[in-house]
């Protein structure tokens, strides 16, 4: 009969309308099952992937849960285990991104020969193009995706120009946002030092039996022990900051920024990792 | 349900010529890849339409061109000539593998036309001679596609060079260790850059009212008696209907229809000169953004072709994989499409909102595991980056086997029977599958025309050979077929998940040696597979470096719109929107 087929629609709207209005008498509504309040009417929400109806989600005030993986704009990972920089200036995460938007300049000491670490590098964040490639191919894990997708601004340059500053993040904020891997990674980097330490003790003990049966110290000792070479390493971070610190005039008040920087990040990520651990315990 | 279904056959790989034609084969190229014959260029036409009506040969899937100034490889050394057309014919009879021709393209950069054999290399050669400059003797409609007429040179061309040119390949020595920061726009103002072609002055030039086909419509022919006048009407490019900007030159009279033309290419970006300065894989992002919809199709697709070239393997878990996401993509865009046919029908929006309910679910699970919605990258040479995250597969196998059918039944419900969407839709847009194949056109197109043609059956690529699905057709060949092929696809689509969920193994996901400094063999290779949207295609060539010598993308949303024009005369105007949302393009993958 004509006019069935309209009416049989008709019955699929009017089931959709009824419980979407349903449910929106709950005192909980199906779509904010699983998500996280966090008061104000301000919620981050997982859409549970058994809800039925049109879910619009309020943002600002509503905003998605992220997955880990989720990528934008990458940040620089500042060891606060080690206090420095994990980035050698490598330039491989430069040679891979598609788009050449990562602009690194390597550092060089006194003498002008060249060191492994950076000392400017930014990301051109309007060309980059989320690929993670440069995460990927990262040999020392420095660099990873950043969640932060909020930023908006009214010119191109210099604002979307990130410089290593503004790109640089502690360690903690990422271990909020990447729990799974960084636990992952942490594992492997920490069985990698254990190793290196112990080819590095067994070397040391050859050198050491040798040069007793020599009879003789080497002079030249090019092989430093690993504990030497973090307190070398540590020094030479210490130096670094106390001469940026002088080659700048507003030095403290730049040095005072980055702190306070870092701490804020840290504030929030610990902020984020409590909401995880929240929203895994319901 | 009217035709067998194609399944794959040996390929005829050696074609016995007549004797006439035994000297048009002059020669082959690249032997250890893939087999291609050199023709003689007066010979084309008649070796064409030898292949179509003794072999078999009736789909020109892919029409294009090489220019190999300054190519390092080994095989071409005793060629002067610089520029190559290539031809890929398929059988959608006999399914299996292509044919390949070559042709060089003599001194006065004229090759024959292949439109008098097949009329589908309409819109592919006109791109040739946008961005190579080879001109196509007995084209009916030779003019620039992509770009504008003021544009200078041929951008495809090795020694054309663009704004904010730095180097021929990447990485550009500029980045690192001495990487200063420069702000691009600094280095080239604008309009200092802009030339224009010898003779051309850009304030005297009026862009053309009617362009052939639509200048040369017929006037009266369906009612003589009628003192009408007919009226050129321009749709686009910025209107709803055209799914992003897009433009159709129309001749109407009344409100028929005498002839309609697509006018496109403002979103072109140049995606192949991007991806011949780019190395093997940092293309594979930039494949993302063609169909953007698809980007596991892209991802894919671009995969397949460099690990035939280079010869990488997939590990299992990762062709399963592999299959899961294509086959979730493609319920994305047929319940996208779907939506927007209605849409386009005037139905706005409840269909489409309905439709992409579970798209979200489907996006969630892609950002899950692969980092984004839509620009996944999620593919690599011999398999794929990530591995599932915790949760991921009870989550698919719940949509896969509980949700989606619901979905899909709900849809159907709501639509099928619809008395509006029947008289809308029952023969509007008609074209005899016939036609579409000579038009170059694949995908749910010609399988709502009738034939089960399916690159999943025809020419098995990964694992689907494995999997136990149906190739549904249906035999109107109008709007309302091209809906509903789409509502059983996606039916089919689901049968395929469940199986893959089901029996997808544990194991790697990444073999092989395709990183980021991957040197692929000198050759050629056209892969192809069946995506969401049709046959969508790498044809590359490599000389043995880190960057393709020619990195080109058979597109399923340009190519099908070679039967835009062909299918919308004779209806009315308001019938174009839809005959067009039917086609089921993507703006990124048209322009290119
Ligand atoms: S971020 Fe990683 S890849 Fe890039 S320069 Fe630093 S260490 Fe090398
Ligand atoms: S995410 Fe991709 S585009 Fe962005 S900086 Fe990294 S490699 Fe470059």
């Amino acid at each position: 009969m004509f006019g069935t087929g309209l009416l049989k629609g008709l019955g699929v709207t009017l089931k959709h309308a009824m419980d979407t209005f349903n449910d929106d008498r709950e005192a909980v509504p199906d779509r904010y099952r699983g998500s996280l309040e966090l008061g104000d009417n301000r919620r981050v929400i997982q859409q549970p992937i058994d809800q039925e109806g049109l879910l619009t989600i309020q943002y600002p005030e509503e905003k998605r849960l992220l997955p880990e993986r989720f990528r934008y704009i990458p940040m620089l990972i500042w060891d606060s285990e080690k206090h420095e920089d994990r980035c050698t200036a490598c330039g491989i995460c430069a040679k891979v991104c598609p788009p050449q938007c990562i602009w690194i300049v390597r550092d060089s000491d006194e003498n002008g020969k060249p060191v492994t670490r950076a000392s400017e590098f930014y990301i051109d964040a309007a060309v980059c193009m989320s690929c993670s490639f440069c995460v990927e191919f990262c040999p020392f894990d420095a660099i990873k995706m950043n969640h932060d997708y909020e930023l908006a601004v009214y010119d191109r340059y210099p604002q979307l120009v990130y410089d290593m500053e503004e790109l640089t993040v502690p360690l903690e904020y990422y271990a909020a946002l990447w729990p799974t891997q960084y636990d992952e990674e942490q594992t492997r980097r920490r069985e990698e030092e254990e190793q290196k330490r112990r080819q590095a003790e067994e070397k040391a003990r050859r050198v050491a039996t040798k040069n007793a049966a020599a009879k003789e110290p080497t002079a030249a000792g090019p092989k430093r022990s690993a504990a030497e070479l973090q307190k070398l390493a540590r020094e030479r971070a210490a130096q670094r900051k106390t001469q940026t610190a002088d080659g700048d005039k507003s030095g403290d008040d730049a040095a005072a920024a980055k702190k306070a920087r870092m701490e804020e990040l840290k504030r929030k990520a610990q902020e984020r990792a409590r909401q995880r651990k929240l929203e895994s315990g319901e | 349900m009217s035709q067998a279904t194609a399944v794959a056959e040996p390929p005829v790989v050696d074609i016995r010529f007549e004797q006439e034609l035994a000297d048009a084969i002059v020669g082959a190229w690249a032997e250890d890849t893939q087999k291609a014959y050199m023709i003689a260029p007066d010979k084309i036409l008649a070796v064409l339409r030898h292949l179509r009506d003794v072999e078999g040969y009736d789909f020109l899937s892919n029409l294009t061109c090489v220019d190999y100034k300054g190519y390092g490889g080994k095989l071409r050394n005793d060629v002067s000539e610089r520029l190559e057309v290539v031809y890929r014919l398929y059988s959608t009879r006999i399914g299996g593998g292509p044919i390949s021709l070559h042709v060089r393209v003599p001194q006065d950069e004229t090759v024959p036309s292949a439109t008098a054999v097949f009329p589908g290399a309409n819109l592919q050669e006109r791109e040739v001679y946008d961005l190579f400059g080879v001109k196509f003797d007995g084209h009916p409609n030779l003019r620039r596609i992509l770009l504008w007429d003021g544009f200078n040179g041929h951008p495809m061309r090795k020694d054309w060079q663009e704004a904010y040119y730095e180097e021929d390949v990447k990485p550009f020595r500029s980045r690192h260790p001495k990487g200063e920061y420069a702000f691009h726009e600094d280095k080239l103002p604008w309009a200092k850059n802009t030339t224009y072609p010898t003779g051309w002055d850009p304030d005297s030039w009026q862009q053309p009212v009617a362009y052939v086909p639509v200048s040369q419509a017929p006037h009266h022919e369906n009612e003589p008696h009628l003192d009408t006048e007919s009226i050129v009407v321009n749709l686009g490019p910025h209107h709803p209907s055209t799914h992003g900007v897009f433009r159709m030159l129309t001749r109407v009279e009344g409100e028929t229809i005498l002839a309609l033309e697509p006018e496109m290419g403002y979103l072109h970006r140049n995606h192949e000169k991007i991806g011949e300065r780019n190395t093997w894989l940092m293309n594979m992002p930039f494949t993302d953004r063609l169909d953007y919809l698809n980007s596991m199709s892209n991802n894919w697709s671009y995969a397949l072709a460099v690990e035939k070239l280079a010869g990488i393997e997939v590990p299992e878990r990762a062709e399963y994989l592999r299959v899961i996401m294509a086959e979730f993509g493609r319920i994305v865009n047929h319940a996208w499409s779907i939506g927007f046919i209605l849409n386009d029908l005037g139905a706005l929006q409840t269909p489409a909102l309905y439709a992409i309910e579970e798209r979200e679910m489907i996006l969630d699970l892609f950002e899950a595991v692969s980092g984004a919605r839509l620009m996944c990258n999620y593919m690599r040479f011999g398999g794929v980056v990530r591995d599932l995250p915790a949760g991921w597969h009870e989550q698919a196998t719940y949509l896969a086997n509980d949700r989606l059918p619901r979905a899909l039944d709900e849809l159907d419900r709501l639509l099928t029977e619809n008395e509006i969407l029947k008289a809308r839709g029952r023969g509007v847009g008609y074209l005899s599958v016939e036609d579409l194949i000579s038009l170059s056109v694949s995908g749910p197109m010609i399988r709502a025309g009738g034939l089960a043609y399916d690159i999943r059956k025809a020419e098995p690529y990964g694992i689907y050979d494995r999997f136990d699905f149906d190739i549904p057709t249906l035999p109107n060949s109008d709007i309302y077929d091209r809906y509903y092929i789409r509502l059983l696809e996606a039916r089919e689509s689901v049968r395929i998940l469940q199986q893959a969920l089901r029996d997808i193994p544990e194991g790697e996901i990444l073999g092989g040696k395709g990183g980021y400094t991957l040197r692929a063999p000198e050759g050629e290779v056209y892969s192809r597979l069946e995506a969401p949207k049709g046959e969508l295609g790498f044809y590359l060539v490599s000389d043995g470096k880190t960057t393709p010598w020619r990195y080109h993308v058979r597109s399923p949303s340009y190519i099908n719109l070679n039967a835009l024009g062909p299918m919308s005369v004779g209806y009315k105007i308001a019938d174009a929107i839809v005959i067009l949302g039917a086609i089921d393009i993507v703006l990124g993958e048209v322009d290119r």
